[in-house]
């Protein structure tokens, strides 16, 4: 069975092959099966795939698949060759299902534009190089995937090119991974010239040998490939992006900056963890940059009112735990958080893309309101992944897969005090901005009238969603609560455990009902200020200090105001100065002459054919008269 | 049979063919001016003509074969023009039909 490893990336790639040469020429019709159905076949050979590794599991538990030498160039031999085992096996099972949930809620959500097969095809290539990311058995190859899925980022970002803000939003999103992508960069040639293979297993290996830990070398590789994680993750300081990345659509946004794609940084620290652990100061790099993210995203997730940037914010601040568990060492927890975030948070999206459309693409909670009369089912759903978000006690997956960050943060050797009390403030930040917008766009007085209701094919994947994002959590509970350790016994062939360290007086249980006071407490305030008593609201943000505060969180911290002045305004005003330095005058010098001499011999084309005969005797006669008498 | 000497067939063919180019310069009717290269085509033809019975060589008669059909040719394609200059334009002047200036 794992010989047709290979199927699951080529699959998509094939679909967006065949849909970027012949989709323009081909009905929707037939779109709207090649596009979403070679995601399901992915999946399906997903699924027998994962069904051959828990039946029959391959020696070692990881399967190596060499398809082809990549390039072979004085030693450097990087293979296209997948790499299989529990991580890999279980992030690609995600990625493939979840995608063709949003892939089918897109046949219709995309129904009416122009660009049917266009999207199609950017969403099977992301669907590809994301797989290739996952799947890649060399940090070169997963490097072309990281790149592939920022290229799609950046195609379905900008995909309404007719509007320069949409252009605008994709270029910032390319650009500010690109910081990100250099430092990847930079770590790749790092561990390459002193370890001298890019191999992950074998690099894994080769550092564990020649490096001991706190090694200055590993350190270093360590934060370079963090760099690149905290730009495709849109952690602090390259979380700019994500918020303008929600110009894209939304079934987009949903795939790529809540799914999948954004994980991917997630992804790359669990694969080379061996790495972090050799390089303390940088896995407490991971937690610092998690924890900070997290609290800040919160707040900034409380003051937007365009529920796509409520969603935005959220994601960069899960995405925040997830670096909290790979910071402490929870290797497996943070990959479950990965799981349960792809399923209620894409959910999410989808929720907000059906409201959105019955809207009139109206994009401020303010203006929705009463929501829940109209639309019973997308009400539920989203109520249920928001309650999964915000983390509701004992039924929803986010509890289970945030609690456990939450008390590792404590309880594992690496954690500390003051992560676990900012982790638990985030829940109680997650709680309030999450009812926030509930109970917003959802209760109270109908604003706006609601039309184009959803059809079947975007209801269903809601449905799916929503029960998975329930039922997913119950693949890991605390020890209060069963003691299920199923997945983290599955991630264990991969990922190594959390090493415990001294939770010092603190139980799971009380890191757990610590967290349903947070959530209970979020909740309720959000249930107070924006039901009970609005004027509250108000009286809030009346005086000038708050009113400040509200602003400067609403801007993200004013980090894109601090970007503009630190780095975008002098670049571009070097640019600008840089435009008539001497060496381009030159240059301009050369036009300028050639374009003299254009004028100068256009005057000769009369147009009279008889002045073009007495010119070529002209000229004849005095070649004649050179060869003649000279 | 008198032989021609050289030098003045090669005088006749001068004076036709600069006879042709003047009537290429200073007419203005393009029917004249497919005449007037005739003319010069066939005083160059004349000129191997001479230069071959100089040499006595067959060389000259065969490019004047070559040039003969050559002419057939431009003729056939010149007329051609000719007529679609005509139905274009109600005008076979060379001067009036100078749109494709620079």
């Amino acid at each position: 069975m794992f010989h047709w490893l290979w199927l699951i990336p080529a699959l998509p790639f094939a679909g967006a092959f065949v849909l970027i040469i012949f989709g323009p020429r081909m009905s929707k019709k037939s779109v709207a099966i090649i596009g979403p159905g070679v995601i399901a076949i992915s999946a399906v050979v997903t699924m027998l795939v994962a069904y051959a590794f828990f039946t029959t599991p391959p020696s070692n538990y990881a399967y190596d698949q060499q398809l082809w030498t990549w390039m072979d160039v004085s030693g450097f031999r990087p293979h296209i060759g997948l790499y299989l085992d529990a991580l890999s096996l279980l992030m690609t099972l995600v990625v493939t299902f979840v995608g063709f949930l949003i892939h089918w809620y897109s046949t219709e959500f995309m129904q009416d534009d122009e660009g049917y097969s266009r999207f199609f095809a950017y969403m099977n290539l992301f669907v590809g190089s994301m797989l290739i990311l996952l799947l890649g058995d060399n940090l070169l190859l997963l490097f072309l995937g990281w790149e592939g899925v920022g290229l799609c980022s950046y195609l379905l970002i900008g995909f309404w090119y007719q509007d320069p803000v949409n252009g605008r939003a994709a270029r910032k999103a390319f650009y500010v991974t690109r910081v990100g992508d250099t430092a990847m960069t930079l770590g790749l040639l790092l561990l390459f010239t002193h370890l001298g293979t890019l191999d992950i297993q074998e690099l894994m290996h080769r550092a564990t040998q020649q490096w001991p830990v706190g090694s200055s070398l590993a350190v270093w590789a360590g934060f370079l490939l963090l760099g690149g994680a905290v730009g495709k993750s849109a952690q602090l300081p390259l979380q700019t992006w994500l918020p303008d990345a929600m110009a894209g659509p939304t079934p987009t946004s949903a795939l790529i900056h809540a799914a999948t794609m954004v994980t991917a940084g997630v992804y790359l620290i669990a694969r080379t963890h061996v790495l972090y652990s050799l390089a303390p100061a940088a896995q407490t790099g991971v937690a610092v940059v998690g924890i900070a993210t997290l609290i800040l995203a919160g707040f900034a997730a409380l003051t937007q009112w365009d529920i796509k940037r409520i969603l935005a914010y959220s994601t960069v601040s899960q995405i925040g735990y997830m670096f909290v568990a790979l910071g402490v060492g929870a290797w497996s927890a943070a990959i479950f958080h990965f799981m349960t975030h792809a399923f209620f948070k894409a959910l999410l999206f989808l929720g907000a893309g059906i409201v959105i459309n019955a809207c009139h693409h109206e994009h401020s909670i303010f203006k929705m309101g009463g929501l829940r009369k109209k639309m019973p089912l997308v009400f539920w759903t989203f109520l249920v992944a928001g309650c999964s978000l915000a983390g509701l006690p004992l039924v929803t997956a986010g509890f289970y897969s945030k609690g456990l960050i939450i008390w590792q943060a404590k309880a594992a050797q690496n954690g500390s005090t003051a992560i676990w009390a900012l982790a638990v403030f985030g829940v109680l930040l997650t709680s309030l901005y999450t009812f926030r917008m509930i109970f917003v766009a959802f209760f109270g007085e109908e604003k706006t009238h609601v039309e184009h209701l959803p059809g079947w094919s975007m209801k269903i994947p809601c449905v799916v969603l929503a029960v998975l994002s329930v039922i997913g959590g119950f693949f890991e509970t605390p020890r209060f609560l069963g003691g299920v350790h199923s997945f983290s016994d599955f991630l264990s062939t991969a990922l190594p455990a959390a090493i415990p360290g001294n939770p010092g007086g603190m139980s799971e249980l009380g890191s757990e009902l610590w967290v349903t006071l947070a959530f209970i407490v979020g909740a309720v305030a959000a249930y107070y200020l924006y039901m009970v008593n609005p004027e509250m609201v108000e009286s809030l943000t009346a005086p000038a200090i708050s009113k400040a505060l509200h602003e400067f969180w609403y801007s993200d911290w004013g980090m894109d105001w601090l970007y503009d002045r630190l780095f975008v305004r002098p670049i571009m005003w070097f640019a600008r100065v840089d435009k008539n330095d001497i060496v381009d005058s030159f240059y301009t010098g050369c036009a300028r002459l050639s374009e003299l001499f254009y004028r100068a011999l256009r005057t000769t084309e009369t147009g009279r054919v008889r002045w073009y005969a007495a010119a070529i005797v002209f000229g004849s006669i005095i070649f004649v008269a050179i060869v003649l008498f000279l | 049979m008198a032989i021609i000497p050289m030098n003045q067939g090669l005088l006749l063919a001068g004076i036709l063919f600069a006879l042709g180019l003047i009537g290429l310069l200073v007419r203005r009717n393009l029917m004249f001016i497919l005449m007037s290269i005739e003319v010069m085509l066939n005083a160059t033809g004349l000129a191997f003509v001479v230069a071959g019975a100089r040499w006595a060589q067959a060389d000259g008669q065969v490019m004047f074969i070559f040039i003969l059909s050559m002419a057939a040719a431009e003729v056939s394609v010149g007329l051609a023009l000719l007529l679609q200059i005509y139905h274009q334009h109600k005008s076979v002047d060379a001067d009036a039909i100078s749109e494709m200036r620079g």
